[in-house]
C-alpha cells in the first residue's frame, strides 16, 4: 500500500515488477491516497506526505501479532517477516503451549513455558540458537 | 529556475511560501500530530477499504474480509522508487 493510484500500481507492475517477479504481483496493490489508512496504522509521514516502511502481521483473529517501521532507504528483510509468521503459527497451532525462543525457526526447538521450566531454560535453549 | 533535484527514496514534497501561511500551517500540524499514534500488538487491527491494482484488475480490498487468513499489509513510500 502506498499513496499512488491505482493506476500508477498498474504501470509499476506492468512496466518493471512484472520484469522481477513471473507474472507480476501476485497479491493486492493498494492506493491510499492522502495517507488516512497510514495514519491509523501510525506510519503515515505527514511532512513528506508518503508512507514509511510499516509492515504488520495481522492473525486469521484479525490481531496485530507483529509490525516492523523503517524509513525509505533500507529495505526489509522477507526472511525475517516469513519467520515471524511461522512462529506465530506454530504457537497458533499449539493453541498457545509452545513458544518460540529467540533465533527459532521451523525444525528449530520449541519452548514448553510452564512450572517446571521456570529457571531452566538454560538448560534446554543455548546462547547460539540465537544465531543462524 | 528550476533547481535540479537527485532523485532518493524519498518523496520531496513542496509547500507555500510566505511567513503567514507557513504559521496557520503549523498550527494545524500540531492538532492532527496529536491524533497520529502507533497501534499496539495484540490489539485488533483497524479496518480499511481501499481500492488497488490486482492481476491485471482494478479492485477494492477490505481488510475483513481477509479474517480466517494471515495478512501480511506492507506500507511503502512510493512507486518506481528504488528500495
Amino acid at each position: 500500500m502506498s499513496i499512488d493510484t491505482k493506476f500508477v500500481h498498474k504501470m509499476w507492475n506492468d512496466q518493471e515488477l512484472s520484469k522481477m517477479v513471473e507474472g507480476g504481483i501476485p497479491f493486492p496493490m493498494l492506493s491510499d491516497a492522502g495517507g488516512k489508512v497510514g495514519t491509523l496504522y501510525g506510519i503515515y509521514d505527514e511532512d513528506a506526505g508518503v508512507e514509511t516502511r510499516g509492515r504488520f502481521i495481522i492473525d486469521p483473529d484479525g490481531i496485530v501479532q507483529a509490525y516492523e517501521v523503517l524509513t525509505p532507504p533500507v529495505g526489509r528483510n522477507v526472511s525475517e517477516a516469513l519467520r515471524q509468521i511461522q512462529g506465530y503459527q506454530m504457537v497458533r497451532e499449539s493453541k498457545g503451549t509452545e513458544a518460540a525462543p529467540s533465533g527459532w525457526r521451523p525444525g528449530k526447538m520449541t519452548l514448553k513455558p510452564g512450572v517446571d521450566l521456570v529457571g531452566k531454560v538454560w538448560t534446554v535453549w543455548k546462547t547460539e540458537m540465537a544465531f543462524d | 529556475m528550476p533547481e535540479e533535484l537527485s532523485a532518493g527514496c524519498a518523496r520531496p514534497a513542496g509547500g507555500p511560501v510566505g511567513e503567514n501561511i507557513d504559521a496557520s500551517m503549523e498550527k494545524n500540524k500540531d492538532v492532527r500530530k496529536e491524533e497520529m499514534k502507533m497501534i499496539q500488538v495484540g490489539k485488533k487491527a483497524p479496518d480499511f477499504t481501499a481500492p488497488g491494482y490486482h492481476e491485471g484488475k482494478f479492485v477494492n480490498v477490505k481488510l475483513s474480509d481477509y479474517l480466517g487468513k494471515w495478512v501480511v499489509l506492507c506500507f511503502y513510500p512510493g512507486d518506481f522508487t528504488f528500495v
